[in-house]
């Protein structure tokens, strides 16, 4: 099965709006996607629908040719999605935050994995401490370290730069890039201008 | 470090077959909620406490006669332990729903149904089941007649059990609302009642040395069906509550 | 098949054939209501033991079993909704649920009434009236978590959940609500429990019940039409249709 995620005539009404109406959108291995669009034209709700999380469009996706439906499982198992809000426990630590997440594909994974991710994003020297403890920026680093740690191809992320700092911004775009490049895709919403992406591809939606 | 190193010239990146791993997962997952609800001691005493101080109003508000509160026992403290259980249930979801944890578990490459019921277990293990081992001591206080303690412990152990697979559809129902508390109360109270009809039964029934069995049986088979089908409404409840 | 349903979720479709089966449905309900109630309050025998007070039973009856089948109809609305996403149904399901609540009340309400005369008092913990009681607190839950929604659709799908969930319980409920009744007060009498009633006393029942199911299949038509146009506002063909109403 190929890398590729195609939706067709994709629609969605938000309470008797259109969000956005008949938009087709072809996303192959290697590359980089940017939806972009005013505040409120839907991009979240984009992501969201891409992802498999709602279910109330009109439109159809396919993954790898197939419809969505029937590869859902096969499809979620190369998704890597990271929302506006980080999903990292405030009680847990960081190390028990990436144990979690990599149970929940089904691996068990090894702690020294774990640290070497988390020493990847910056974060060396605070495996144990609770992560409710931590700035929201390094908490969004906790969430960050799964790109690193969980081997997925389609990377869909909503505002990943947001609490980072510029060096942070830099090595991240590094990442998408090596992704990208790797064969794997990238799917993103940002206010932060992409500088350093040879292969970004631009969506506007509103 | 990162694999795509390693294949940078490879131009698709290798995909994963869904792998199961669904043991792992449920183990995970119940692992992370009792870490995360044993590190808030106070989340899990206040349901408890909460119990306590309910059964000590009714002497007060009705009478201190032991044979008025040994006769309306059984039913005191059944509904004492459902409220209890009730005014945890509205936290079962609500971070997850916060911190974003939600929907990541529902874009797990596991069944949502399971992850789901691993989430009720936790609150089972530290809500129902404390209620249930603690009410045999507020049953002597209310002079809950002998005989009887044993039945109550265990048909709370069970009731409860249903009490929280029932609640949790409407905890994720209403996990999104920024006020669902009192509105979680007004959909799951109704659908309380026949747990708490057998389970007071039951105690009614051990203290008239009538067949506790019957009681007992149908509480167990409510739980049956609960765990059947509660764990489905809970997940199509989610993916409604993660809509917004 | 398929084709059939989708063409019934159209809401235009809708639209257009309810507004034929209208009138069918509000003459039989008005043909129905009138025989059955003065059947039933003049030409029915009194009863035996309860004399005239029984001929509550005519307005007691009839409320009781449309409550329960309107939460019945409103879960299918709400399954149809789920799984074919067919807005017309939910619209449907949407206008049912205060309908039926009013229905719950008002069997509860001629219950109460009922009660002064036979058990001297306006509230019994009988099993019929408290499993009104549990499902008219079912029908304030499915209204309020609809409402409780910032997000119509998502309010749907919540309701919709909700009432299937409900109507599942509502069996046990009553199953179980009738246990506990026989349990602690086996010897009152319920209030509509007897068999044997002579066929001049059920026939006007039964005409009552049949006209109050029509009188409820035209409101509900009525209700969701409006409903219809009040949620498909900006579409053409509604505009277009108050254009040539204008």
């Amino acid at each position: 099965m190929s890398l590729c995620l195609q939706a067709r005539q994709l629609a969605c009404e938000r309470d008797d709006r259109w969000l956005f109406e008949g938009l087709d959108l072809d996303i192959h291995s290697g590359e980089i996607v940017r939806i972009e669009g005013p505040n409120g034209s839907g991009k979240t709700t984009l992501l969201k629908i891409l992802s498999g999380q709602l279910s109330d469009y009109h439109g159809e996706l396919y993954w790898g040719g197939a419809p969505m439906h029937e590869v859902r499982e096969h499809f979620l198992a190369n998704l890597l999605y990271l929302g506006h809000a980080p999903g990292v426990k405030a009680g847990l630590t960081p190390l028990e935050n990436l144990a979690w997440y990599q149970a929940l594909s089904g691996e068990q994974g090894s702690e020294s994995a774990r640290e070497e991710a988390l020493a990847h994003v910056g974060l060396s020297g605070f495996e144990d401490v609770p992560a409710g403890q931590l700035s929201a920026g390094q908490q969004r680093r906790i969430a960050l370290a799964r790109l690193t740690l969980t081997q997925r191809a389609l990377w869909v992320l909503d505002e990943p730069f947001t609490a980072i700092d510029r060096h942070g911004v830099g090595a991240l775009e590094a990442q998408l890039v090596a992704h990208a490049n790797a064969g794997g895709c990238v799917l993103v919403t940002t206010h932060h201008e992409l500088t350093a992406s040879p292969v970004l591809r631009r969506v506007q939606l509103g | 470090m990162h694999s795509s190193n390693a294949t940078i010239d490879a131009p698709v990146m290798s995909m994963h077959d869904p792998k199961g791993g669904l043991v792992v997962a449920l183990n995970a997952t119940l692992k992370r909620d009792l870490t995360l609800m044993l590190r808030r001691r106070g989340e899990v005493l206040n349901p408890l406490v909460f119990f306590a101080l309910v059964i000590t109003l009714f002497p007060i508000g009705i009478s201190p006669d032991p044979e008025l509160l040994a006769a309306i026992a059984p039913g005191l403290l059944w509904v004492a332990a459902l409220l209890a259980a009730l005014l945890s249930l509205d936290s079962l979801f609500r971070s997850d729903y916060e911190d974003g944890s939600l929907e990541q578990l529902l874009l797990a490459p596991q069944p949502l149904a399971a992850l789901g019921l691993a989430k009720v277990a936790v609150h089972w293990l530290l809500t129902g089941l404390p209620l249930a081992l603690m009410a045999p001591v507020l049953g002597i206080m209310l002079s809950l007649p002998a005989g009887s303690y044993a039945v109550l412990a265990l048909s709370l152990a069970v009731g409860t059990a249903s009490l929280s697979l029932i609640g949790a559809i409407g905890a994720a129902l209403t996990v999104g609302l920024a006020r669902g508390g009192v509105l979680l109360s007004l959909l799951v109270l109704p659908l309380y009642i026949p747990i708490l009809i057998f389970g007071a039964g039951a105690v009614q029934a051990a203290i008239m040395g009538d067949g506790v069995m019957a009681h007992l049986a149908i509480l167990g088979a409510l739980l049956a069906v609960a765990l059947m089908l509660a764990p489905w409404a809970i997940a199509a409840s989610l993916r409604i509550s993660i809509n917004g | 098949m398929w084709a059939f349903i989708h063409k019934l979720g159209s809401p235009k479709w809708f639209y257009s054939i309810s507004a034929k089966l209208q009138p069918w449905f509000w003459g039989a309900a008005t043909l129905l209501l009138v025989t059955g109630t003065l059947w039933g309050l003049a030409f029915a025998p009194a009863d035996y033991q309860q004399g005239n007070s029984f001929r509550i039973i005519y307005v007691h009856v009839p409320a009781a079993f449309l409550a329960q089948s309107i939460f019945v109809s409103m879960a299918i609305a709400g399954l149809v909704f789920m799984v074919w996403k067919i807005k017309v149904a939910d619209m449907a399901a949407s206008v049912m649920a205060p309908l039926g609540a009013a229905m719950t009340f008002v069997a509860l309400f001629s219950g109460a009434v009922w009660g002064v005369p036979t058990w001297g008092t306006w509230w019994m913990w009988d099993a019929r009236l408290t499993s009104m009681l549990i499902l008219l607190f079912l029908y304030l839950g499915v209204i309020a978590l609809r409402g409780a929604f910032s997000s119509r659709d998502s309010g749907s799908r919540a309701a919709s959940v909700l009432a299937m969930v409900g109507v599942i319980n509502i069996p046990i409920i009553k199953y179980s609500v009738d246990w506990w009744y026989t349990l602690h007060q086996p010897a009152t009498f319920s209030i509509t429990g007897r068999a044997a009633m002579p066929m001049e006393m059920w026939a006007p029942l039964l005409i009552m019940v049949l006209g109050f199911y029509s009188f409820f299949i035209a409101l509900i038509l009525m209700r969701t039409r409006s409903e219809i146009l009040r949620r498909e506002a900006n579409k053409r063909w509604v505009r277009e249709l108050v254009g040539e109403a204008r």
